[in-house]
């Protein structure tokens, strides 16, 4: 990564931070204590599989509230500050400008991430007293839950550079609505005829694909996800954002910012 | 070539081959998590528990699930069936979330009551389901009708007569209810009976593959009537000439048939030696009695994977 990217990255980062983003790990910490000691209480036998679909259920929301709404105002709010002027006066190219805020915001949400896992995991040891083999599954529920807002940064920041920040919002959460539904919107598609087959096989395969990176039923019940699965969804997830963010910078390379 | 021209030619390259390449992978994905989403059945088996998770839009969730089920069934029944064992999870998730979706009811009763290959052999859930869908639809004469046409098929007669006459008794009830509601006291196990039940479905259902079924089994029945008919003109023919017929000709020379017989998919029937009439492609009429190859087992059991 060229020095320029980083330095943004590491801009976008601390601005993040300062933003009070993470102020959202006391919630969530919050969130899981009572989870935990409640949990243990009201649902006799089943406190595990709580404590999972409860934790990373709330790491996924957390981390999209964040996504699309620090990520819709990336390029927008340098433009509203004219800072945007001063970076790119500078030797900086445009699409080295949106990489470098890619980077930073799904730096922040790594480290967001990465706190609230241990927050789960701790949770989790409350109520079972123990970590199995098994639990190990939890942390490939939670790179995927990683990958999902690398891909949800990335459609952040196409649809602001080129739309309103509410519009922005409204565009991201609905492709992450219809991305849930990937797999069932495949499923419309089979058992539609002729051209609207073919129209809605074309719109399943272009919205991004965030079933296949659901797996936090399995994981809860310990039903091991396989290699194959996550080399696959890996290089998914890496090529649908270098698609998307090729998109933002062909977009942003061509506005005008006069 | 200026730089930005640069720019963007490597990004729209960038472009095109990263959404091929995603699209390739994801059909690689879907290839290896062909059932996932209908595995949540397994996992989120709680009616009540999705319904509080559908935040209110249990409208769309059922409709979902709805072509989770038709999915399931077509890929089940297109890979030779099997136990169908997420038909009912399914089903009653569906059902749960949308209590007025009558065809959850119509497609359930059939084919969780159907013996597999075709169906789960679920009847007790079939009843369950359908008896679930009355009570929620107190008004659809067909509903009564599919819970008769269970207690029917399970030989049930004086249970699905008592489905037919409550059915009947609605005001807008098909005039049908009450005659087989008759017919059941009496002639449950007819096979005219069993015609006119078939015919009903076929007609009645707007479901392709309920009427696919319906189908099949008029076949059968036709194909079970025909096989005692052509046998007894072979008896007929023994008394008269004192040995078998030793093919459908030689009934043809005597006189006791006019050509050929042919079953209903238009191949000929065949005569076996000591007056056997077999049909030919016993695989194209699953719910034939008579008429099979000795020792015949149905390619769809030998080709059905194990349980789903």
């Amino acid at each position: 990564m060229s020095s320029r990217i980083w330095h943004i990255a590491s801009n976008t980062f601390r601005e993040a931070v300062r933003d009070r983003v993470l102020y959202n790990l006391i919630a969530f910490a919050l969130l899981m204590s009572g989870a935990a000691v409640l949990v243990g209480q009201i649902s006799i036998g089943i406190e595990r599989l709580v404590v999972i679909n409860l934790g990373l259920t709330a790491i996924s929301l957390f981390g999209l509230v964040i996504a699309i709404f620090i990520g819709i105002g990336l390029v927008s709010k340098e433009i509203d500050k004219r800072t945007l002027y001063t970076v790119l006066s500078r030797p900086v190219r445009r699409w080295e400008f949106i990489a470098g805020k890619f980077f930073g915001l799904s730096g922040t949400l790594v480290v967001n991430t990465f706190f609230m896992a241990i927050g789960v995991f701790i949770a989790l040891l409350y109520v079972s007293h123990h970590l199995t083999h098994a639990d190990a599954g939890v942390l490939v529920a939670l790179y995927f839950i990683i990958l999902q807002f690398v891909i949800l940064t990335a459609l952040a920041l196409l649809f602001s550079s080129f739309s309103s920040p509410l519009l922005s919002a409204v565009f991201a959460f609905s492709l992450f609505v219809i991305g849930s539904f990937a797999e069932d919107l495949r499923g419309f598609a089979r058992l539609s005829h002729g051209i609207a087959r073919w129209l809605a096989t074309g719109a399943a395969y272009l919205v991004p694909n965030f079933s296949a990176l659901n797996v936090v039923s399995q994981v809860a019940h310990q039903v091991s996800v396989s290699r194959q699965l996550i080399a696959y969804n890996t290089a998914y997830a890496v090529l649908y954002t270098l698609a998307v963010l090729s998109a933002t910078a062909l977009i942003f390379e061509r506005r005008n910012l006069k | 070539m200026k730089r930005t021209q640069r720019i963007a030619a490597a990004a729209s390259a960038t472009l095109v081959f990263s959404l091929a390449a995603s699209t390739l992978l994801l059909w690689r994905i879907d290839q290896i998590r062909s059932t996932a989403t209908l595995d949540e059945a397994l996992y989120v088996t709680s009616p009540k528990l999705l319904k509080r998770l559908s935040l209110g839009y249990d409208g769309l969730l059922a409709d979902i699930y709805w072509t989770r089920v038709v999915q399931y069934y077509g890929a089940m029944h297109r890979d030779g069936g099997g136990e169908y064992k997420l038909l009912w999870p399914l089903l009653n998730l569906t059902a749960q979330l949308d209590p007025k979706l009558t065809r959850t009811y119509e497609f359930g009763g059939t084919f969780l009551s159907s013996k597999p290959p075709m169906g789960a052999g679920l009847p007790d859930r079939a009843v369950e389901l359908v008896e679930y869908g009355i009570r929620e639809n107190p008004d659809n004469w067909h509903l009564y009708y599919d819970l008769g046409f269970i207690h029917y098929d399970q030989k049930n007669y004086s249970a699905a007569a008592d489905a037919f006459l409550r059915g009947s008794e609605l005001p807008n009830a098909h005039p049908v209810l009450k005659m087989l509601a008759a017919r059941m006291a009496e002639h449950g196990g007819d096979i005219e009976t069993a015609r006119m039940m078939w015919t009903t479905t076929y007609e009645d259902s707007s479901d392709k593959d309920i009427r696919e079924n319906a189908l099949l089994h008029l076949r059968a029945l036709k194909v079970d009537q025909d096989v005692t008919a052509l046998e007894h003109l072979a008896e007929v023919y023994k008394q008269k000439f004192k040995v078998f017929p030793l093919s459908f000709r030689d009934m043809v020379v005597a006189g006791l048939l006019k050509g050929i017989p042919v079953d209903p998919t238009g191949h000929e029937y065949k005569l076996e030696p000591g007056g056997k009439v077999i049909v030919s492609n016993p695989d194209d009429l699953p719910f034939i009695v008579k008429g099979l190859p000795p020792g015949y087992v149905p390619s769809d059991i030998l080709k059905s994977k194990p349980a789903k």
